[in-house]
Formats: C-alpha cells, sequence, structure tokens
C-alpha cells in the first residue's frame, strides 16, 4: 500500500479511485478532519488557528499570503508523507479545489519537486476520455507498491 | 440585530475567522454567508464581469451579485482578503465598487493577515454597525443646546463645548494619561466656553481611549471615529449635502472616508506604518531643529523633486531626509518631501480603497501642517479644504451627534 496525494487535494473522486486500489489517499478533509475532531475546538470552522499561517512557514516565505500559508500547514504535511501523486490538470471547480488558485500552484511544484512518482491526466470532457481517465490511474496505482 | 455579509478569501485558512465573529459579536452584529449555487459561481463572468482563477474569490463575486439581487439579505457588506494577494486585491476593491455601484448597503474591505485580531477589526465593524443603526441621527445637520466633545486621541486628546451650532470653546493636550488627559481638555474648553461642568446637557465620547473616557465622564454618547470624524468634516467645511471625501492622517493611523449626506458610505482605516503618520512629521520638524508648528510653513516654501527619498519608511525615509541635508538640500525641500512622502503613502496606499469625490476636506492636527494638504492636492489634482477647527473634528462630531440623542 502506498500513501497517494492526489491534486485537487480535495478532489474526493480521486480519493476514491485511490482507495477502492488499496491504497491510502492524502486529502485535505482527512486533515481537516483530524482538526475538527481534536479536543479542543478553538476556531471553528476548519479549526484552523493564527498558528496554522506560521506552521505554513515551512513552505512558503513571510510575504506570502496568510490565507496560502494556512493552506499549505494543512497540504504540505500530507504532501511530505506521499509516496506517489496523481495530478489532474484543469479540473474544474466540480472536482474540488483549495479555494486559492496561488495554493494550487504552490502544492502542484511541491508535489513535482518532492520526485515521488506522478501520474499526470487531463480532466476528461466526455465519456470515452474518463474511461481512459480511470484506467490509467487504476494502471498507475496498479504499479505502486 | 445588524446583518452583516462576509465575503471573502483565506479568513478561516488564516486563523481569523473566530477574530472576525467576536468582533462583529461586540457590536451586536451577525455574520452571514449569503447562499449561492454552483451555476451562480460558474456564471459569475457573466454577472460580475470577471472570473479569476481562485475559487474562493469567485466565490465572494457570486455572493455580491447576489446581495445586489436581494438587497434585503444584508445590511451591511464586509469583504476581507489575505494582504498581499495581488488577484484578491483587485477583486476585492472590484467588489466593494460593484456592491457600492450597485446598492445602497455600506461596504467595509480590508486585507488582512494571521495577526488580524478583533481589535483591529472593532472600530471598522462599530462603524459599519453605526451607519446601518443609527442613519437618522447621522442625518443630522444641525447642533442644539449645550453639548460637549471629547476626542481620545493616541497623540492628543481634543475638545469641545458648542452652544446652537457654534464652537464656543475648545481645549488641547497631549495624551499621557487617558482621564486625565481627558479631564483636562475637557477643562480648557469649559473654561473657553465660560459654562460649568453642570451646565452640559449631554457630552459625547470618541477615539482610542472612547470607552474609558466615556465611561469616567459618564458619556451619552460613545462612538468610533469614522462616523463621528465624517460628521464633523462636513459640518465644518458646510458641505453636508453630496458626497464627500474625509482624509485624516492621525498620530497612529489613517482615515479615508467616502462620504454621502454626512453618512460614510466606505471607508479605509490603516496602519500602514508610523512613515505615513504625524509621527514621521514630527521626527523631520525636530531633525530640522524647528516646531511642528513650522514644518508646514516651511514645506510651503520648498521642492520635493530636490529631496532624492528612497524609502517610505519611518526610519529609513527619516534617514533619506538626514542624507539630503548633508549633501545640502535646502530645510524648505527637505520639509516639503516629508510632507510629499507622507501625502504619497496615504495616496497610494489608502484613496485606492475609497471613491475619491469632491470636496476633499483634510482633518485632524496634520491638516494644519500646510505642506500636508498641498502634497495631498498636487497628488490628487483636486482642491483640498482645511476646515476651522480642522484638529478639532472628532470632538465637533461628537457634541453635535450626542444633541441629537439628547432631543430625542
Amino acid at each position: 500500500m502506498a500513501k497517494v496525494i492526489v491534486y485537487p487535494p480535495t478532489s474526493m473522486i480521486l480519493s476514491d479511485l485511490v482507495e477502492r486500489m488499496g491504497h491510502k489517499a492524502l486529502v485535505v478533509p482527512e486533515a481537516v478532519r483530524n482538526l475538527v475532531t481534536a479536543n479542543n475546538i478553538q476556531s471553528p470552522p476548519l479549526n484552523v488557528t493564527p498558528e496554522g499561517p506560521k506552521k505554513g512557514l515551512r513552505y512558503a516565505a513571510v510575504d506570502v499570503p496568510s490565507g496560502v500559508r494556512g493552506r499549505m500547514s494543512l497540504i504540505g504535511p500530507i504532501i511530505e508523507e506521499s509516496e506517489a501523486a496523481i495530478i489532474v490538470e484543469d479540473p474544474g471547480w466540480l472536482t474540488g479545489c483549495s479555494g486559492c488558485s496561488r495554493t494550487n500552484e504552490l502544492v502542484r511544484l511541491l508535489i513535482r519537486t518532492k520526485g515521488v512518482p506522478v501520474l499526470d491526466l487531463s480532466y476528461p470532457t466526455n465519456d470515452a476520455e474518463a474511461k481512459v481517465f480511470v484506467q490509467k490511474i487504476k494502471a498507475f496505482l496498479g504499479g505502486l507498491k | 440585530m445588524i446583518r452583516i455579509a462576509q465575503l471573502s478569501c483565506g479568513s478561516e485558512y488564516s486563523g481569523i475567522q473566530k477574530e472576525i465573529e467576536r468582533a462583529a459579536e461586540t457590536v451586536g452584529a451577525k455574520l452571514v454567508y449569503p447562499e449561492v449555487s454552483l451555476e451562480d459561481i460558474l456564471n459569475v463572468e457573466n454577472t460580475f464581469g470577471v472570473s479569476v482563477s481562485s475559487g474562493d474569490l469567485n466565490l465572494a463575486m457570486a455572493r455580491a451579485v447576489r446581495i445586489v439581487q436581494n438587497p434585503d439579505l444584508a445590511d451591511a457588506v464586509i469583504v476581507m482578503t489575505c494582504f498581499r494577494c495581488a488577484e484578491a486585491a483587485i477583486i476585492r476593491s472590484e467588489i466593494r465598487k460593484f456592491i457600492h455601484e450597485h446598492s445602497k448597503i455600506p461596504v467595509l474591505s480590508y486585507s488582512f493577515t494571521e495577526r488580524t485580531t478583533a481589535e483591529t477589526l472593532l472600530t471598522r465593524m462599530e462603524a459599519l454597525v453605526t451607519t446601518v443603526k443609527f442613519r437618522g441621527l447621522l442625518a443630522r445637520e444641525k447642533q442644539t443646546g449645550l453639548t460637549a466633545g471629547i476626542d481620545s486621541g493616541s497623540t492628543t486628546t481634543k475638545s469641545v463645548v458648542m452652544r446652537d451650532n457654534a464652537v464656543i470653546g475648545t481645549g488641547w493636550v497631549p495624551t499621557t494619561e487617558v482621564l486625565k488627559s481627558a479631564e483636562d481638555a475637557f477643562e480648557g474648553a469649559l473654561k473657553m466656553a465660560g459654562v460649568a461642568k453642570e451646565e452640559i446637557a449631554g457630552i459625547g465620547v470618541t477615539g482610542y481611549g472612547r470607552f474609558l473616557v466615556g465611561k469616567h465622564i459618564n458619556a451619552k454618547l460613545i462612538q468610533e471615529e469614522i462616523t463621528v470624524n465624517s460628521k464633523g468634516a462636513v459640518f465644518l467645511a458646510d458641505c453636508q449635502k453630496g458626497s464627500a471625501t474625509v482624509i485624516d492622517i492621525g498620530g497612529m493611523d489613517n482615515k479615508a472616508i467616502s462620504v454621502q449626506d454626512g453618512i460614510p458610505g466606505g471607508f479605509t482605516m490603516g496602519g500602514i506604518c508610523a512613515g505615513a503618520s504625524g509621527r514621521f512629521l514630527e521626527l523631520a520638524a525636530r531633525r530640522l531643529g524647528i516646531d511642528i508648528t513650522e514644518l508646514g510653513k516651511l514645506a510651503l516654501k520648498g521642492d520635493y523633486r530636490n529631496v532624492a527619498m528612497n524609502s517610505y519608511c519611518y526610519v529609513f525615509g527619516t534617514q533619506s531626509l538626514v542624507n539630503s541635508l548633508s549633501l545640502g538640500c535646502k530645510p524648505e525641500d527637505v520639509a516639503m518631501a516629508a510632507c510629499h512622502s507622507v501625502a504619497e503613502q496615504v495616496y497610494e496606499q489608502q484613496l485606492q480603497e475609497v471613491e475619491v469625490k469632491e470636496p476633499v476636506i483634510m482633518v485632524g492636527g496634520t491638516s494644519l501642517i500646510e505642506g500636508l494638504p498641498k502634497a495631498m492636492e498636487e497628488l490628487l489634482q483636486v482642491k483640498v479644504i482645511v476646515p476651522k477647527y480642522a484638529q478639532y473634528i472628532g470632538a465637533v462630531g461628537a457634541a453635535l451627534l450626542v444633541s441629537g440623542l439628547l432631543e430625542d
């Protein structure tokens, strides 16, 4: 079983495909769940506190907006943990997003510079492309140990 | 309860959502988030005019469209995005303009960091709520009876006594101990007016120390500076009808307020840095070996272009002034360069956030430093009005508004 990060990091479709193939999907909702189910709810709704953007300094400099650094405090550790990645280009809103384009750019960069196996895909626009999309993911995940 | 629609990007991830909610709660308001459909977000370019790559900004724009279409959804709007995000800065400004142009709902915009606290937001939220809640009181144009106002500012404390629409006494002291300074300034105003404290029918208090001072002297009105200064400015400049822009460069922060019929429409309040405050001019005067009251007149004789200012910063900007003097620049040019530096920074970083409509009224103690309104005139290319009693603007606004409460 490999730990696979998906991009967009909030995509439930990609997360589901990874889990179905017996791997662990690394996604933001899980990181958020860990925060909001913690004993101490300090800052609803996500329970990200001002400490989050400070933790995000590990991934982006202080002159990067606080919202990017706060998001990176959730996504950064997931990238560090990942052993493989699936990146879907131009996924559209329906596939999920972090809400911030600058964060998305930084996430893609950090995944690629980590040096783990990456499957690059285009978002399917019809049924035929969708089948190929799933087949490629299946083949990629099947090749991971 | 006043409903403030929050249109934002990044506040939850910056860890400050709780602070925004705390500020709203403190001023008796409730934050609301207008419902939009996915279709609304996908069509935001058609309805708003642009879509951007960040999803949360598109959501904020879709919510702005929904509010304009259904003004009953909110009483006021706060637009908040991350500081230093270029995409957000453009959209934040466009959302503010969109709501301003298509509705009568007051809008406040603000860029935050993870260090933004409820206290930072409080004055802004209070002003937003006041413009909704006390619209009738703010529309008041005349002071009646015998009332007083105290402006407990960060650097100076000002007080006025007013009778039947005229200022009859003023008091001014540097702020040291907040309560003592307020008492001294008030005492000064009473003495000049020739009236006893007991004769005053009502006192209004504004400024940083308003809560402490207001409680101590049992004030009938305790109000933030945005609404009070707007009122005082248009009253003293005799511009109560129509649009106006009020610029107040204070000792610790600056305010730029777009006013319509004496009521603030949009405003910004910073906090940019000490280099854009009265403190910078005080330092420049000290370095030139003159009193702050002489700086403005000296500046009027100078030309800022003869001085190379390399920074707006309180420290490095001063260094530029000092270097210029050592290179033989004339003191009057240095004085004007200091005024221009402050005005330019306010122009670049704050006036972009409000609709600058004539007449432009400069108020506060710094407006009496003649070089500063002149520098602002050159930058804005419009005539800047500095009314009589410009430094007492907050106290006058408070005295005027409290008289309305007494009648009610």
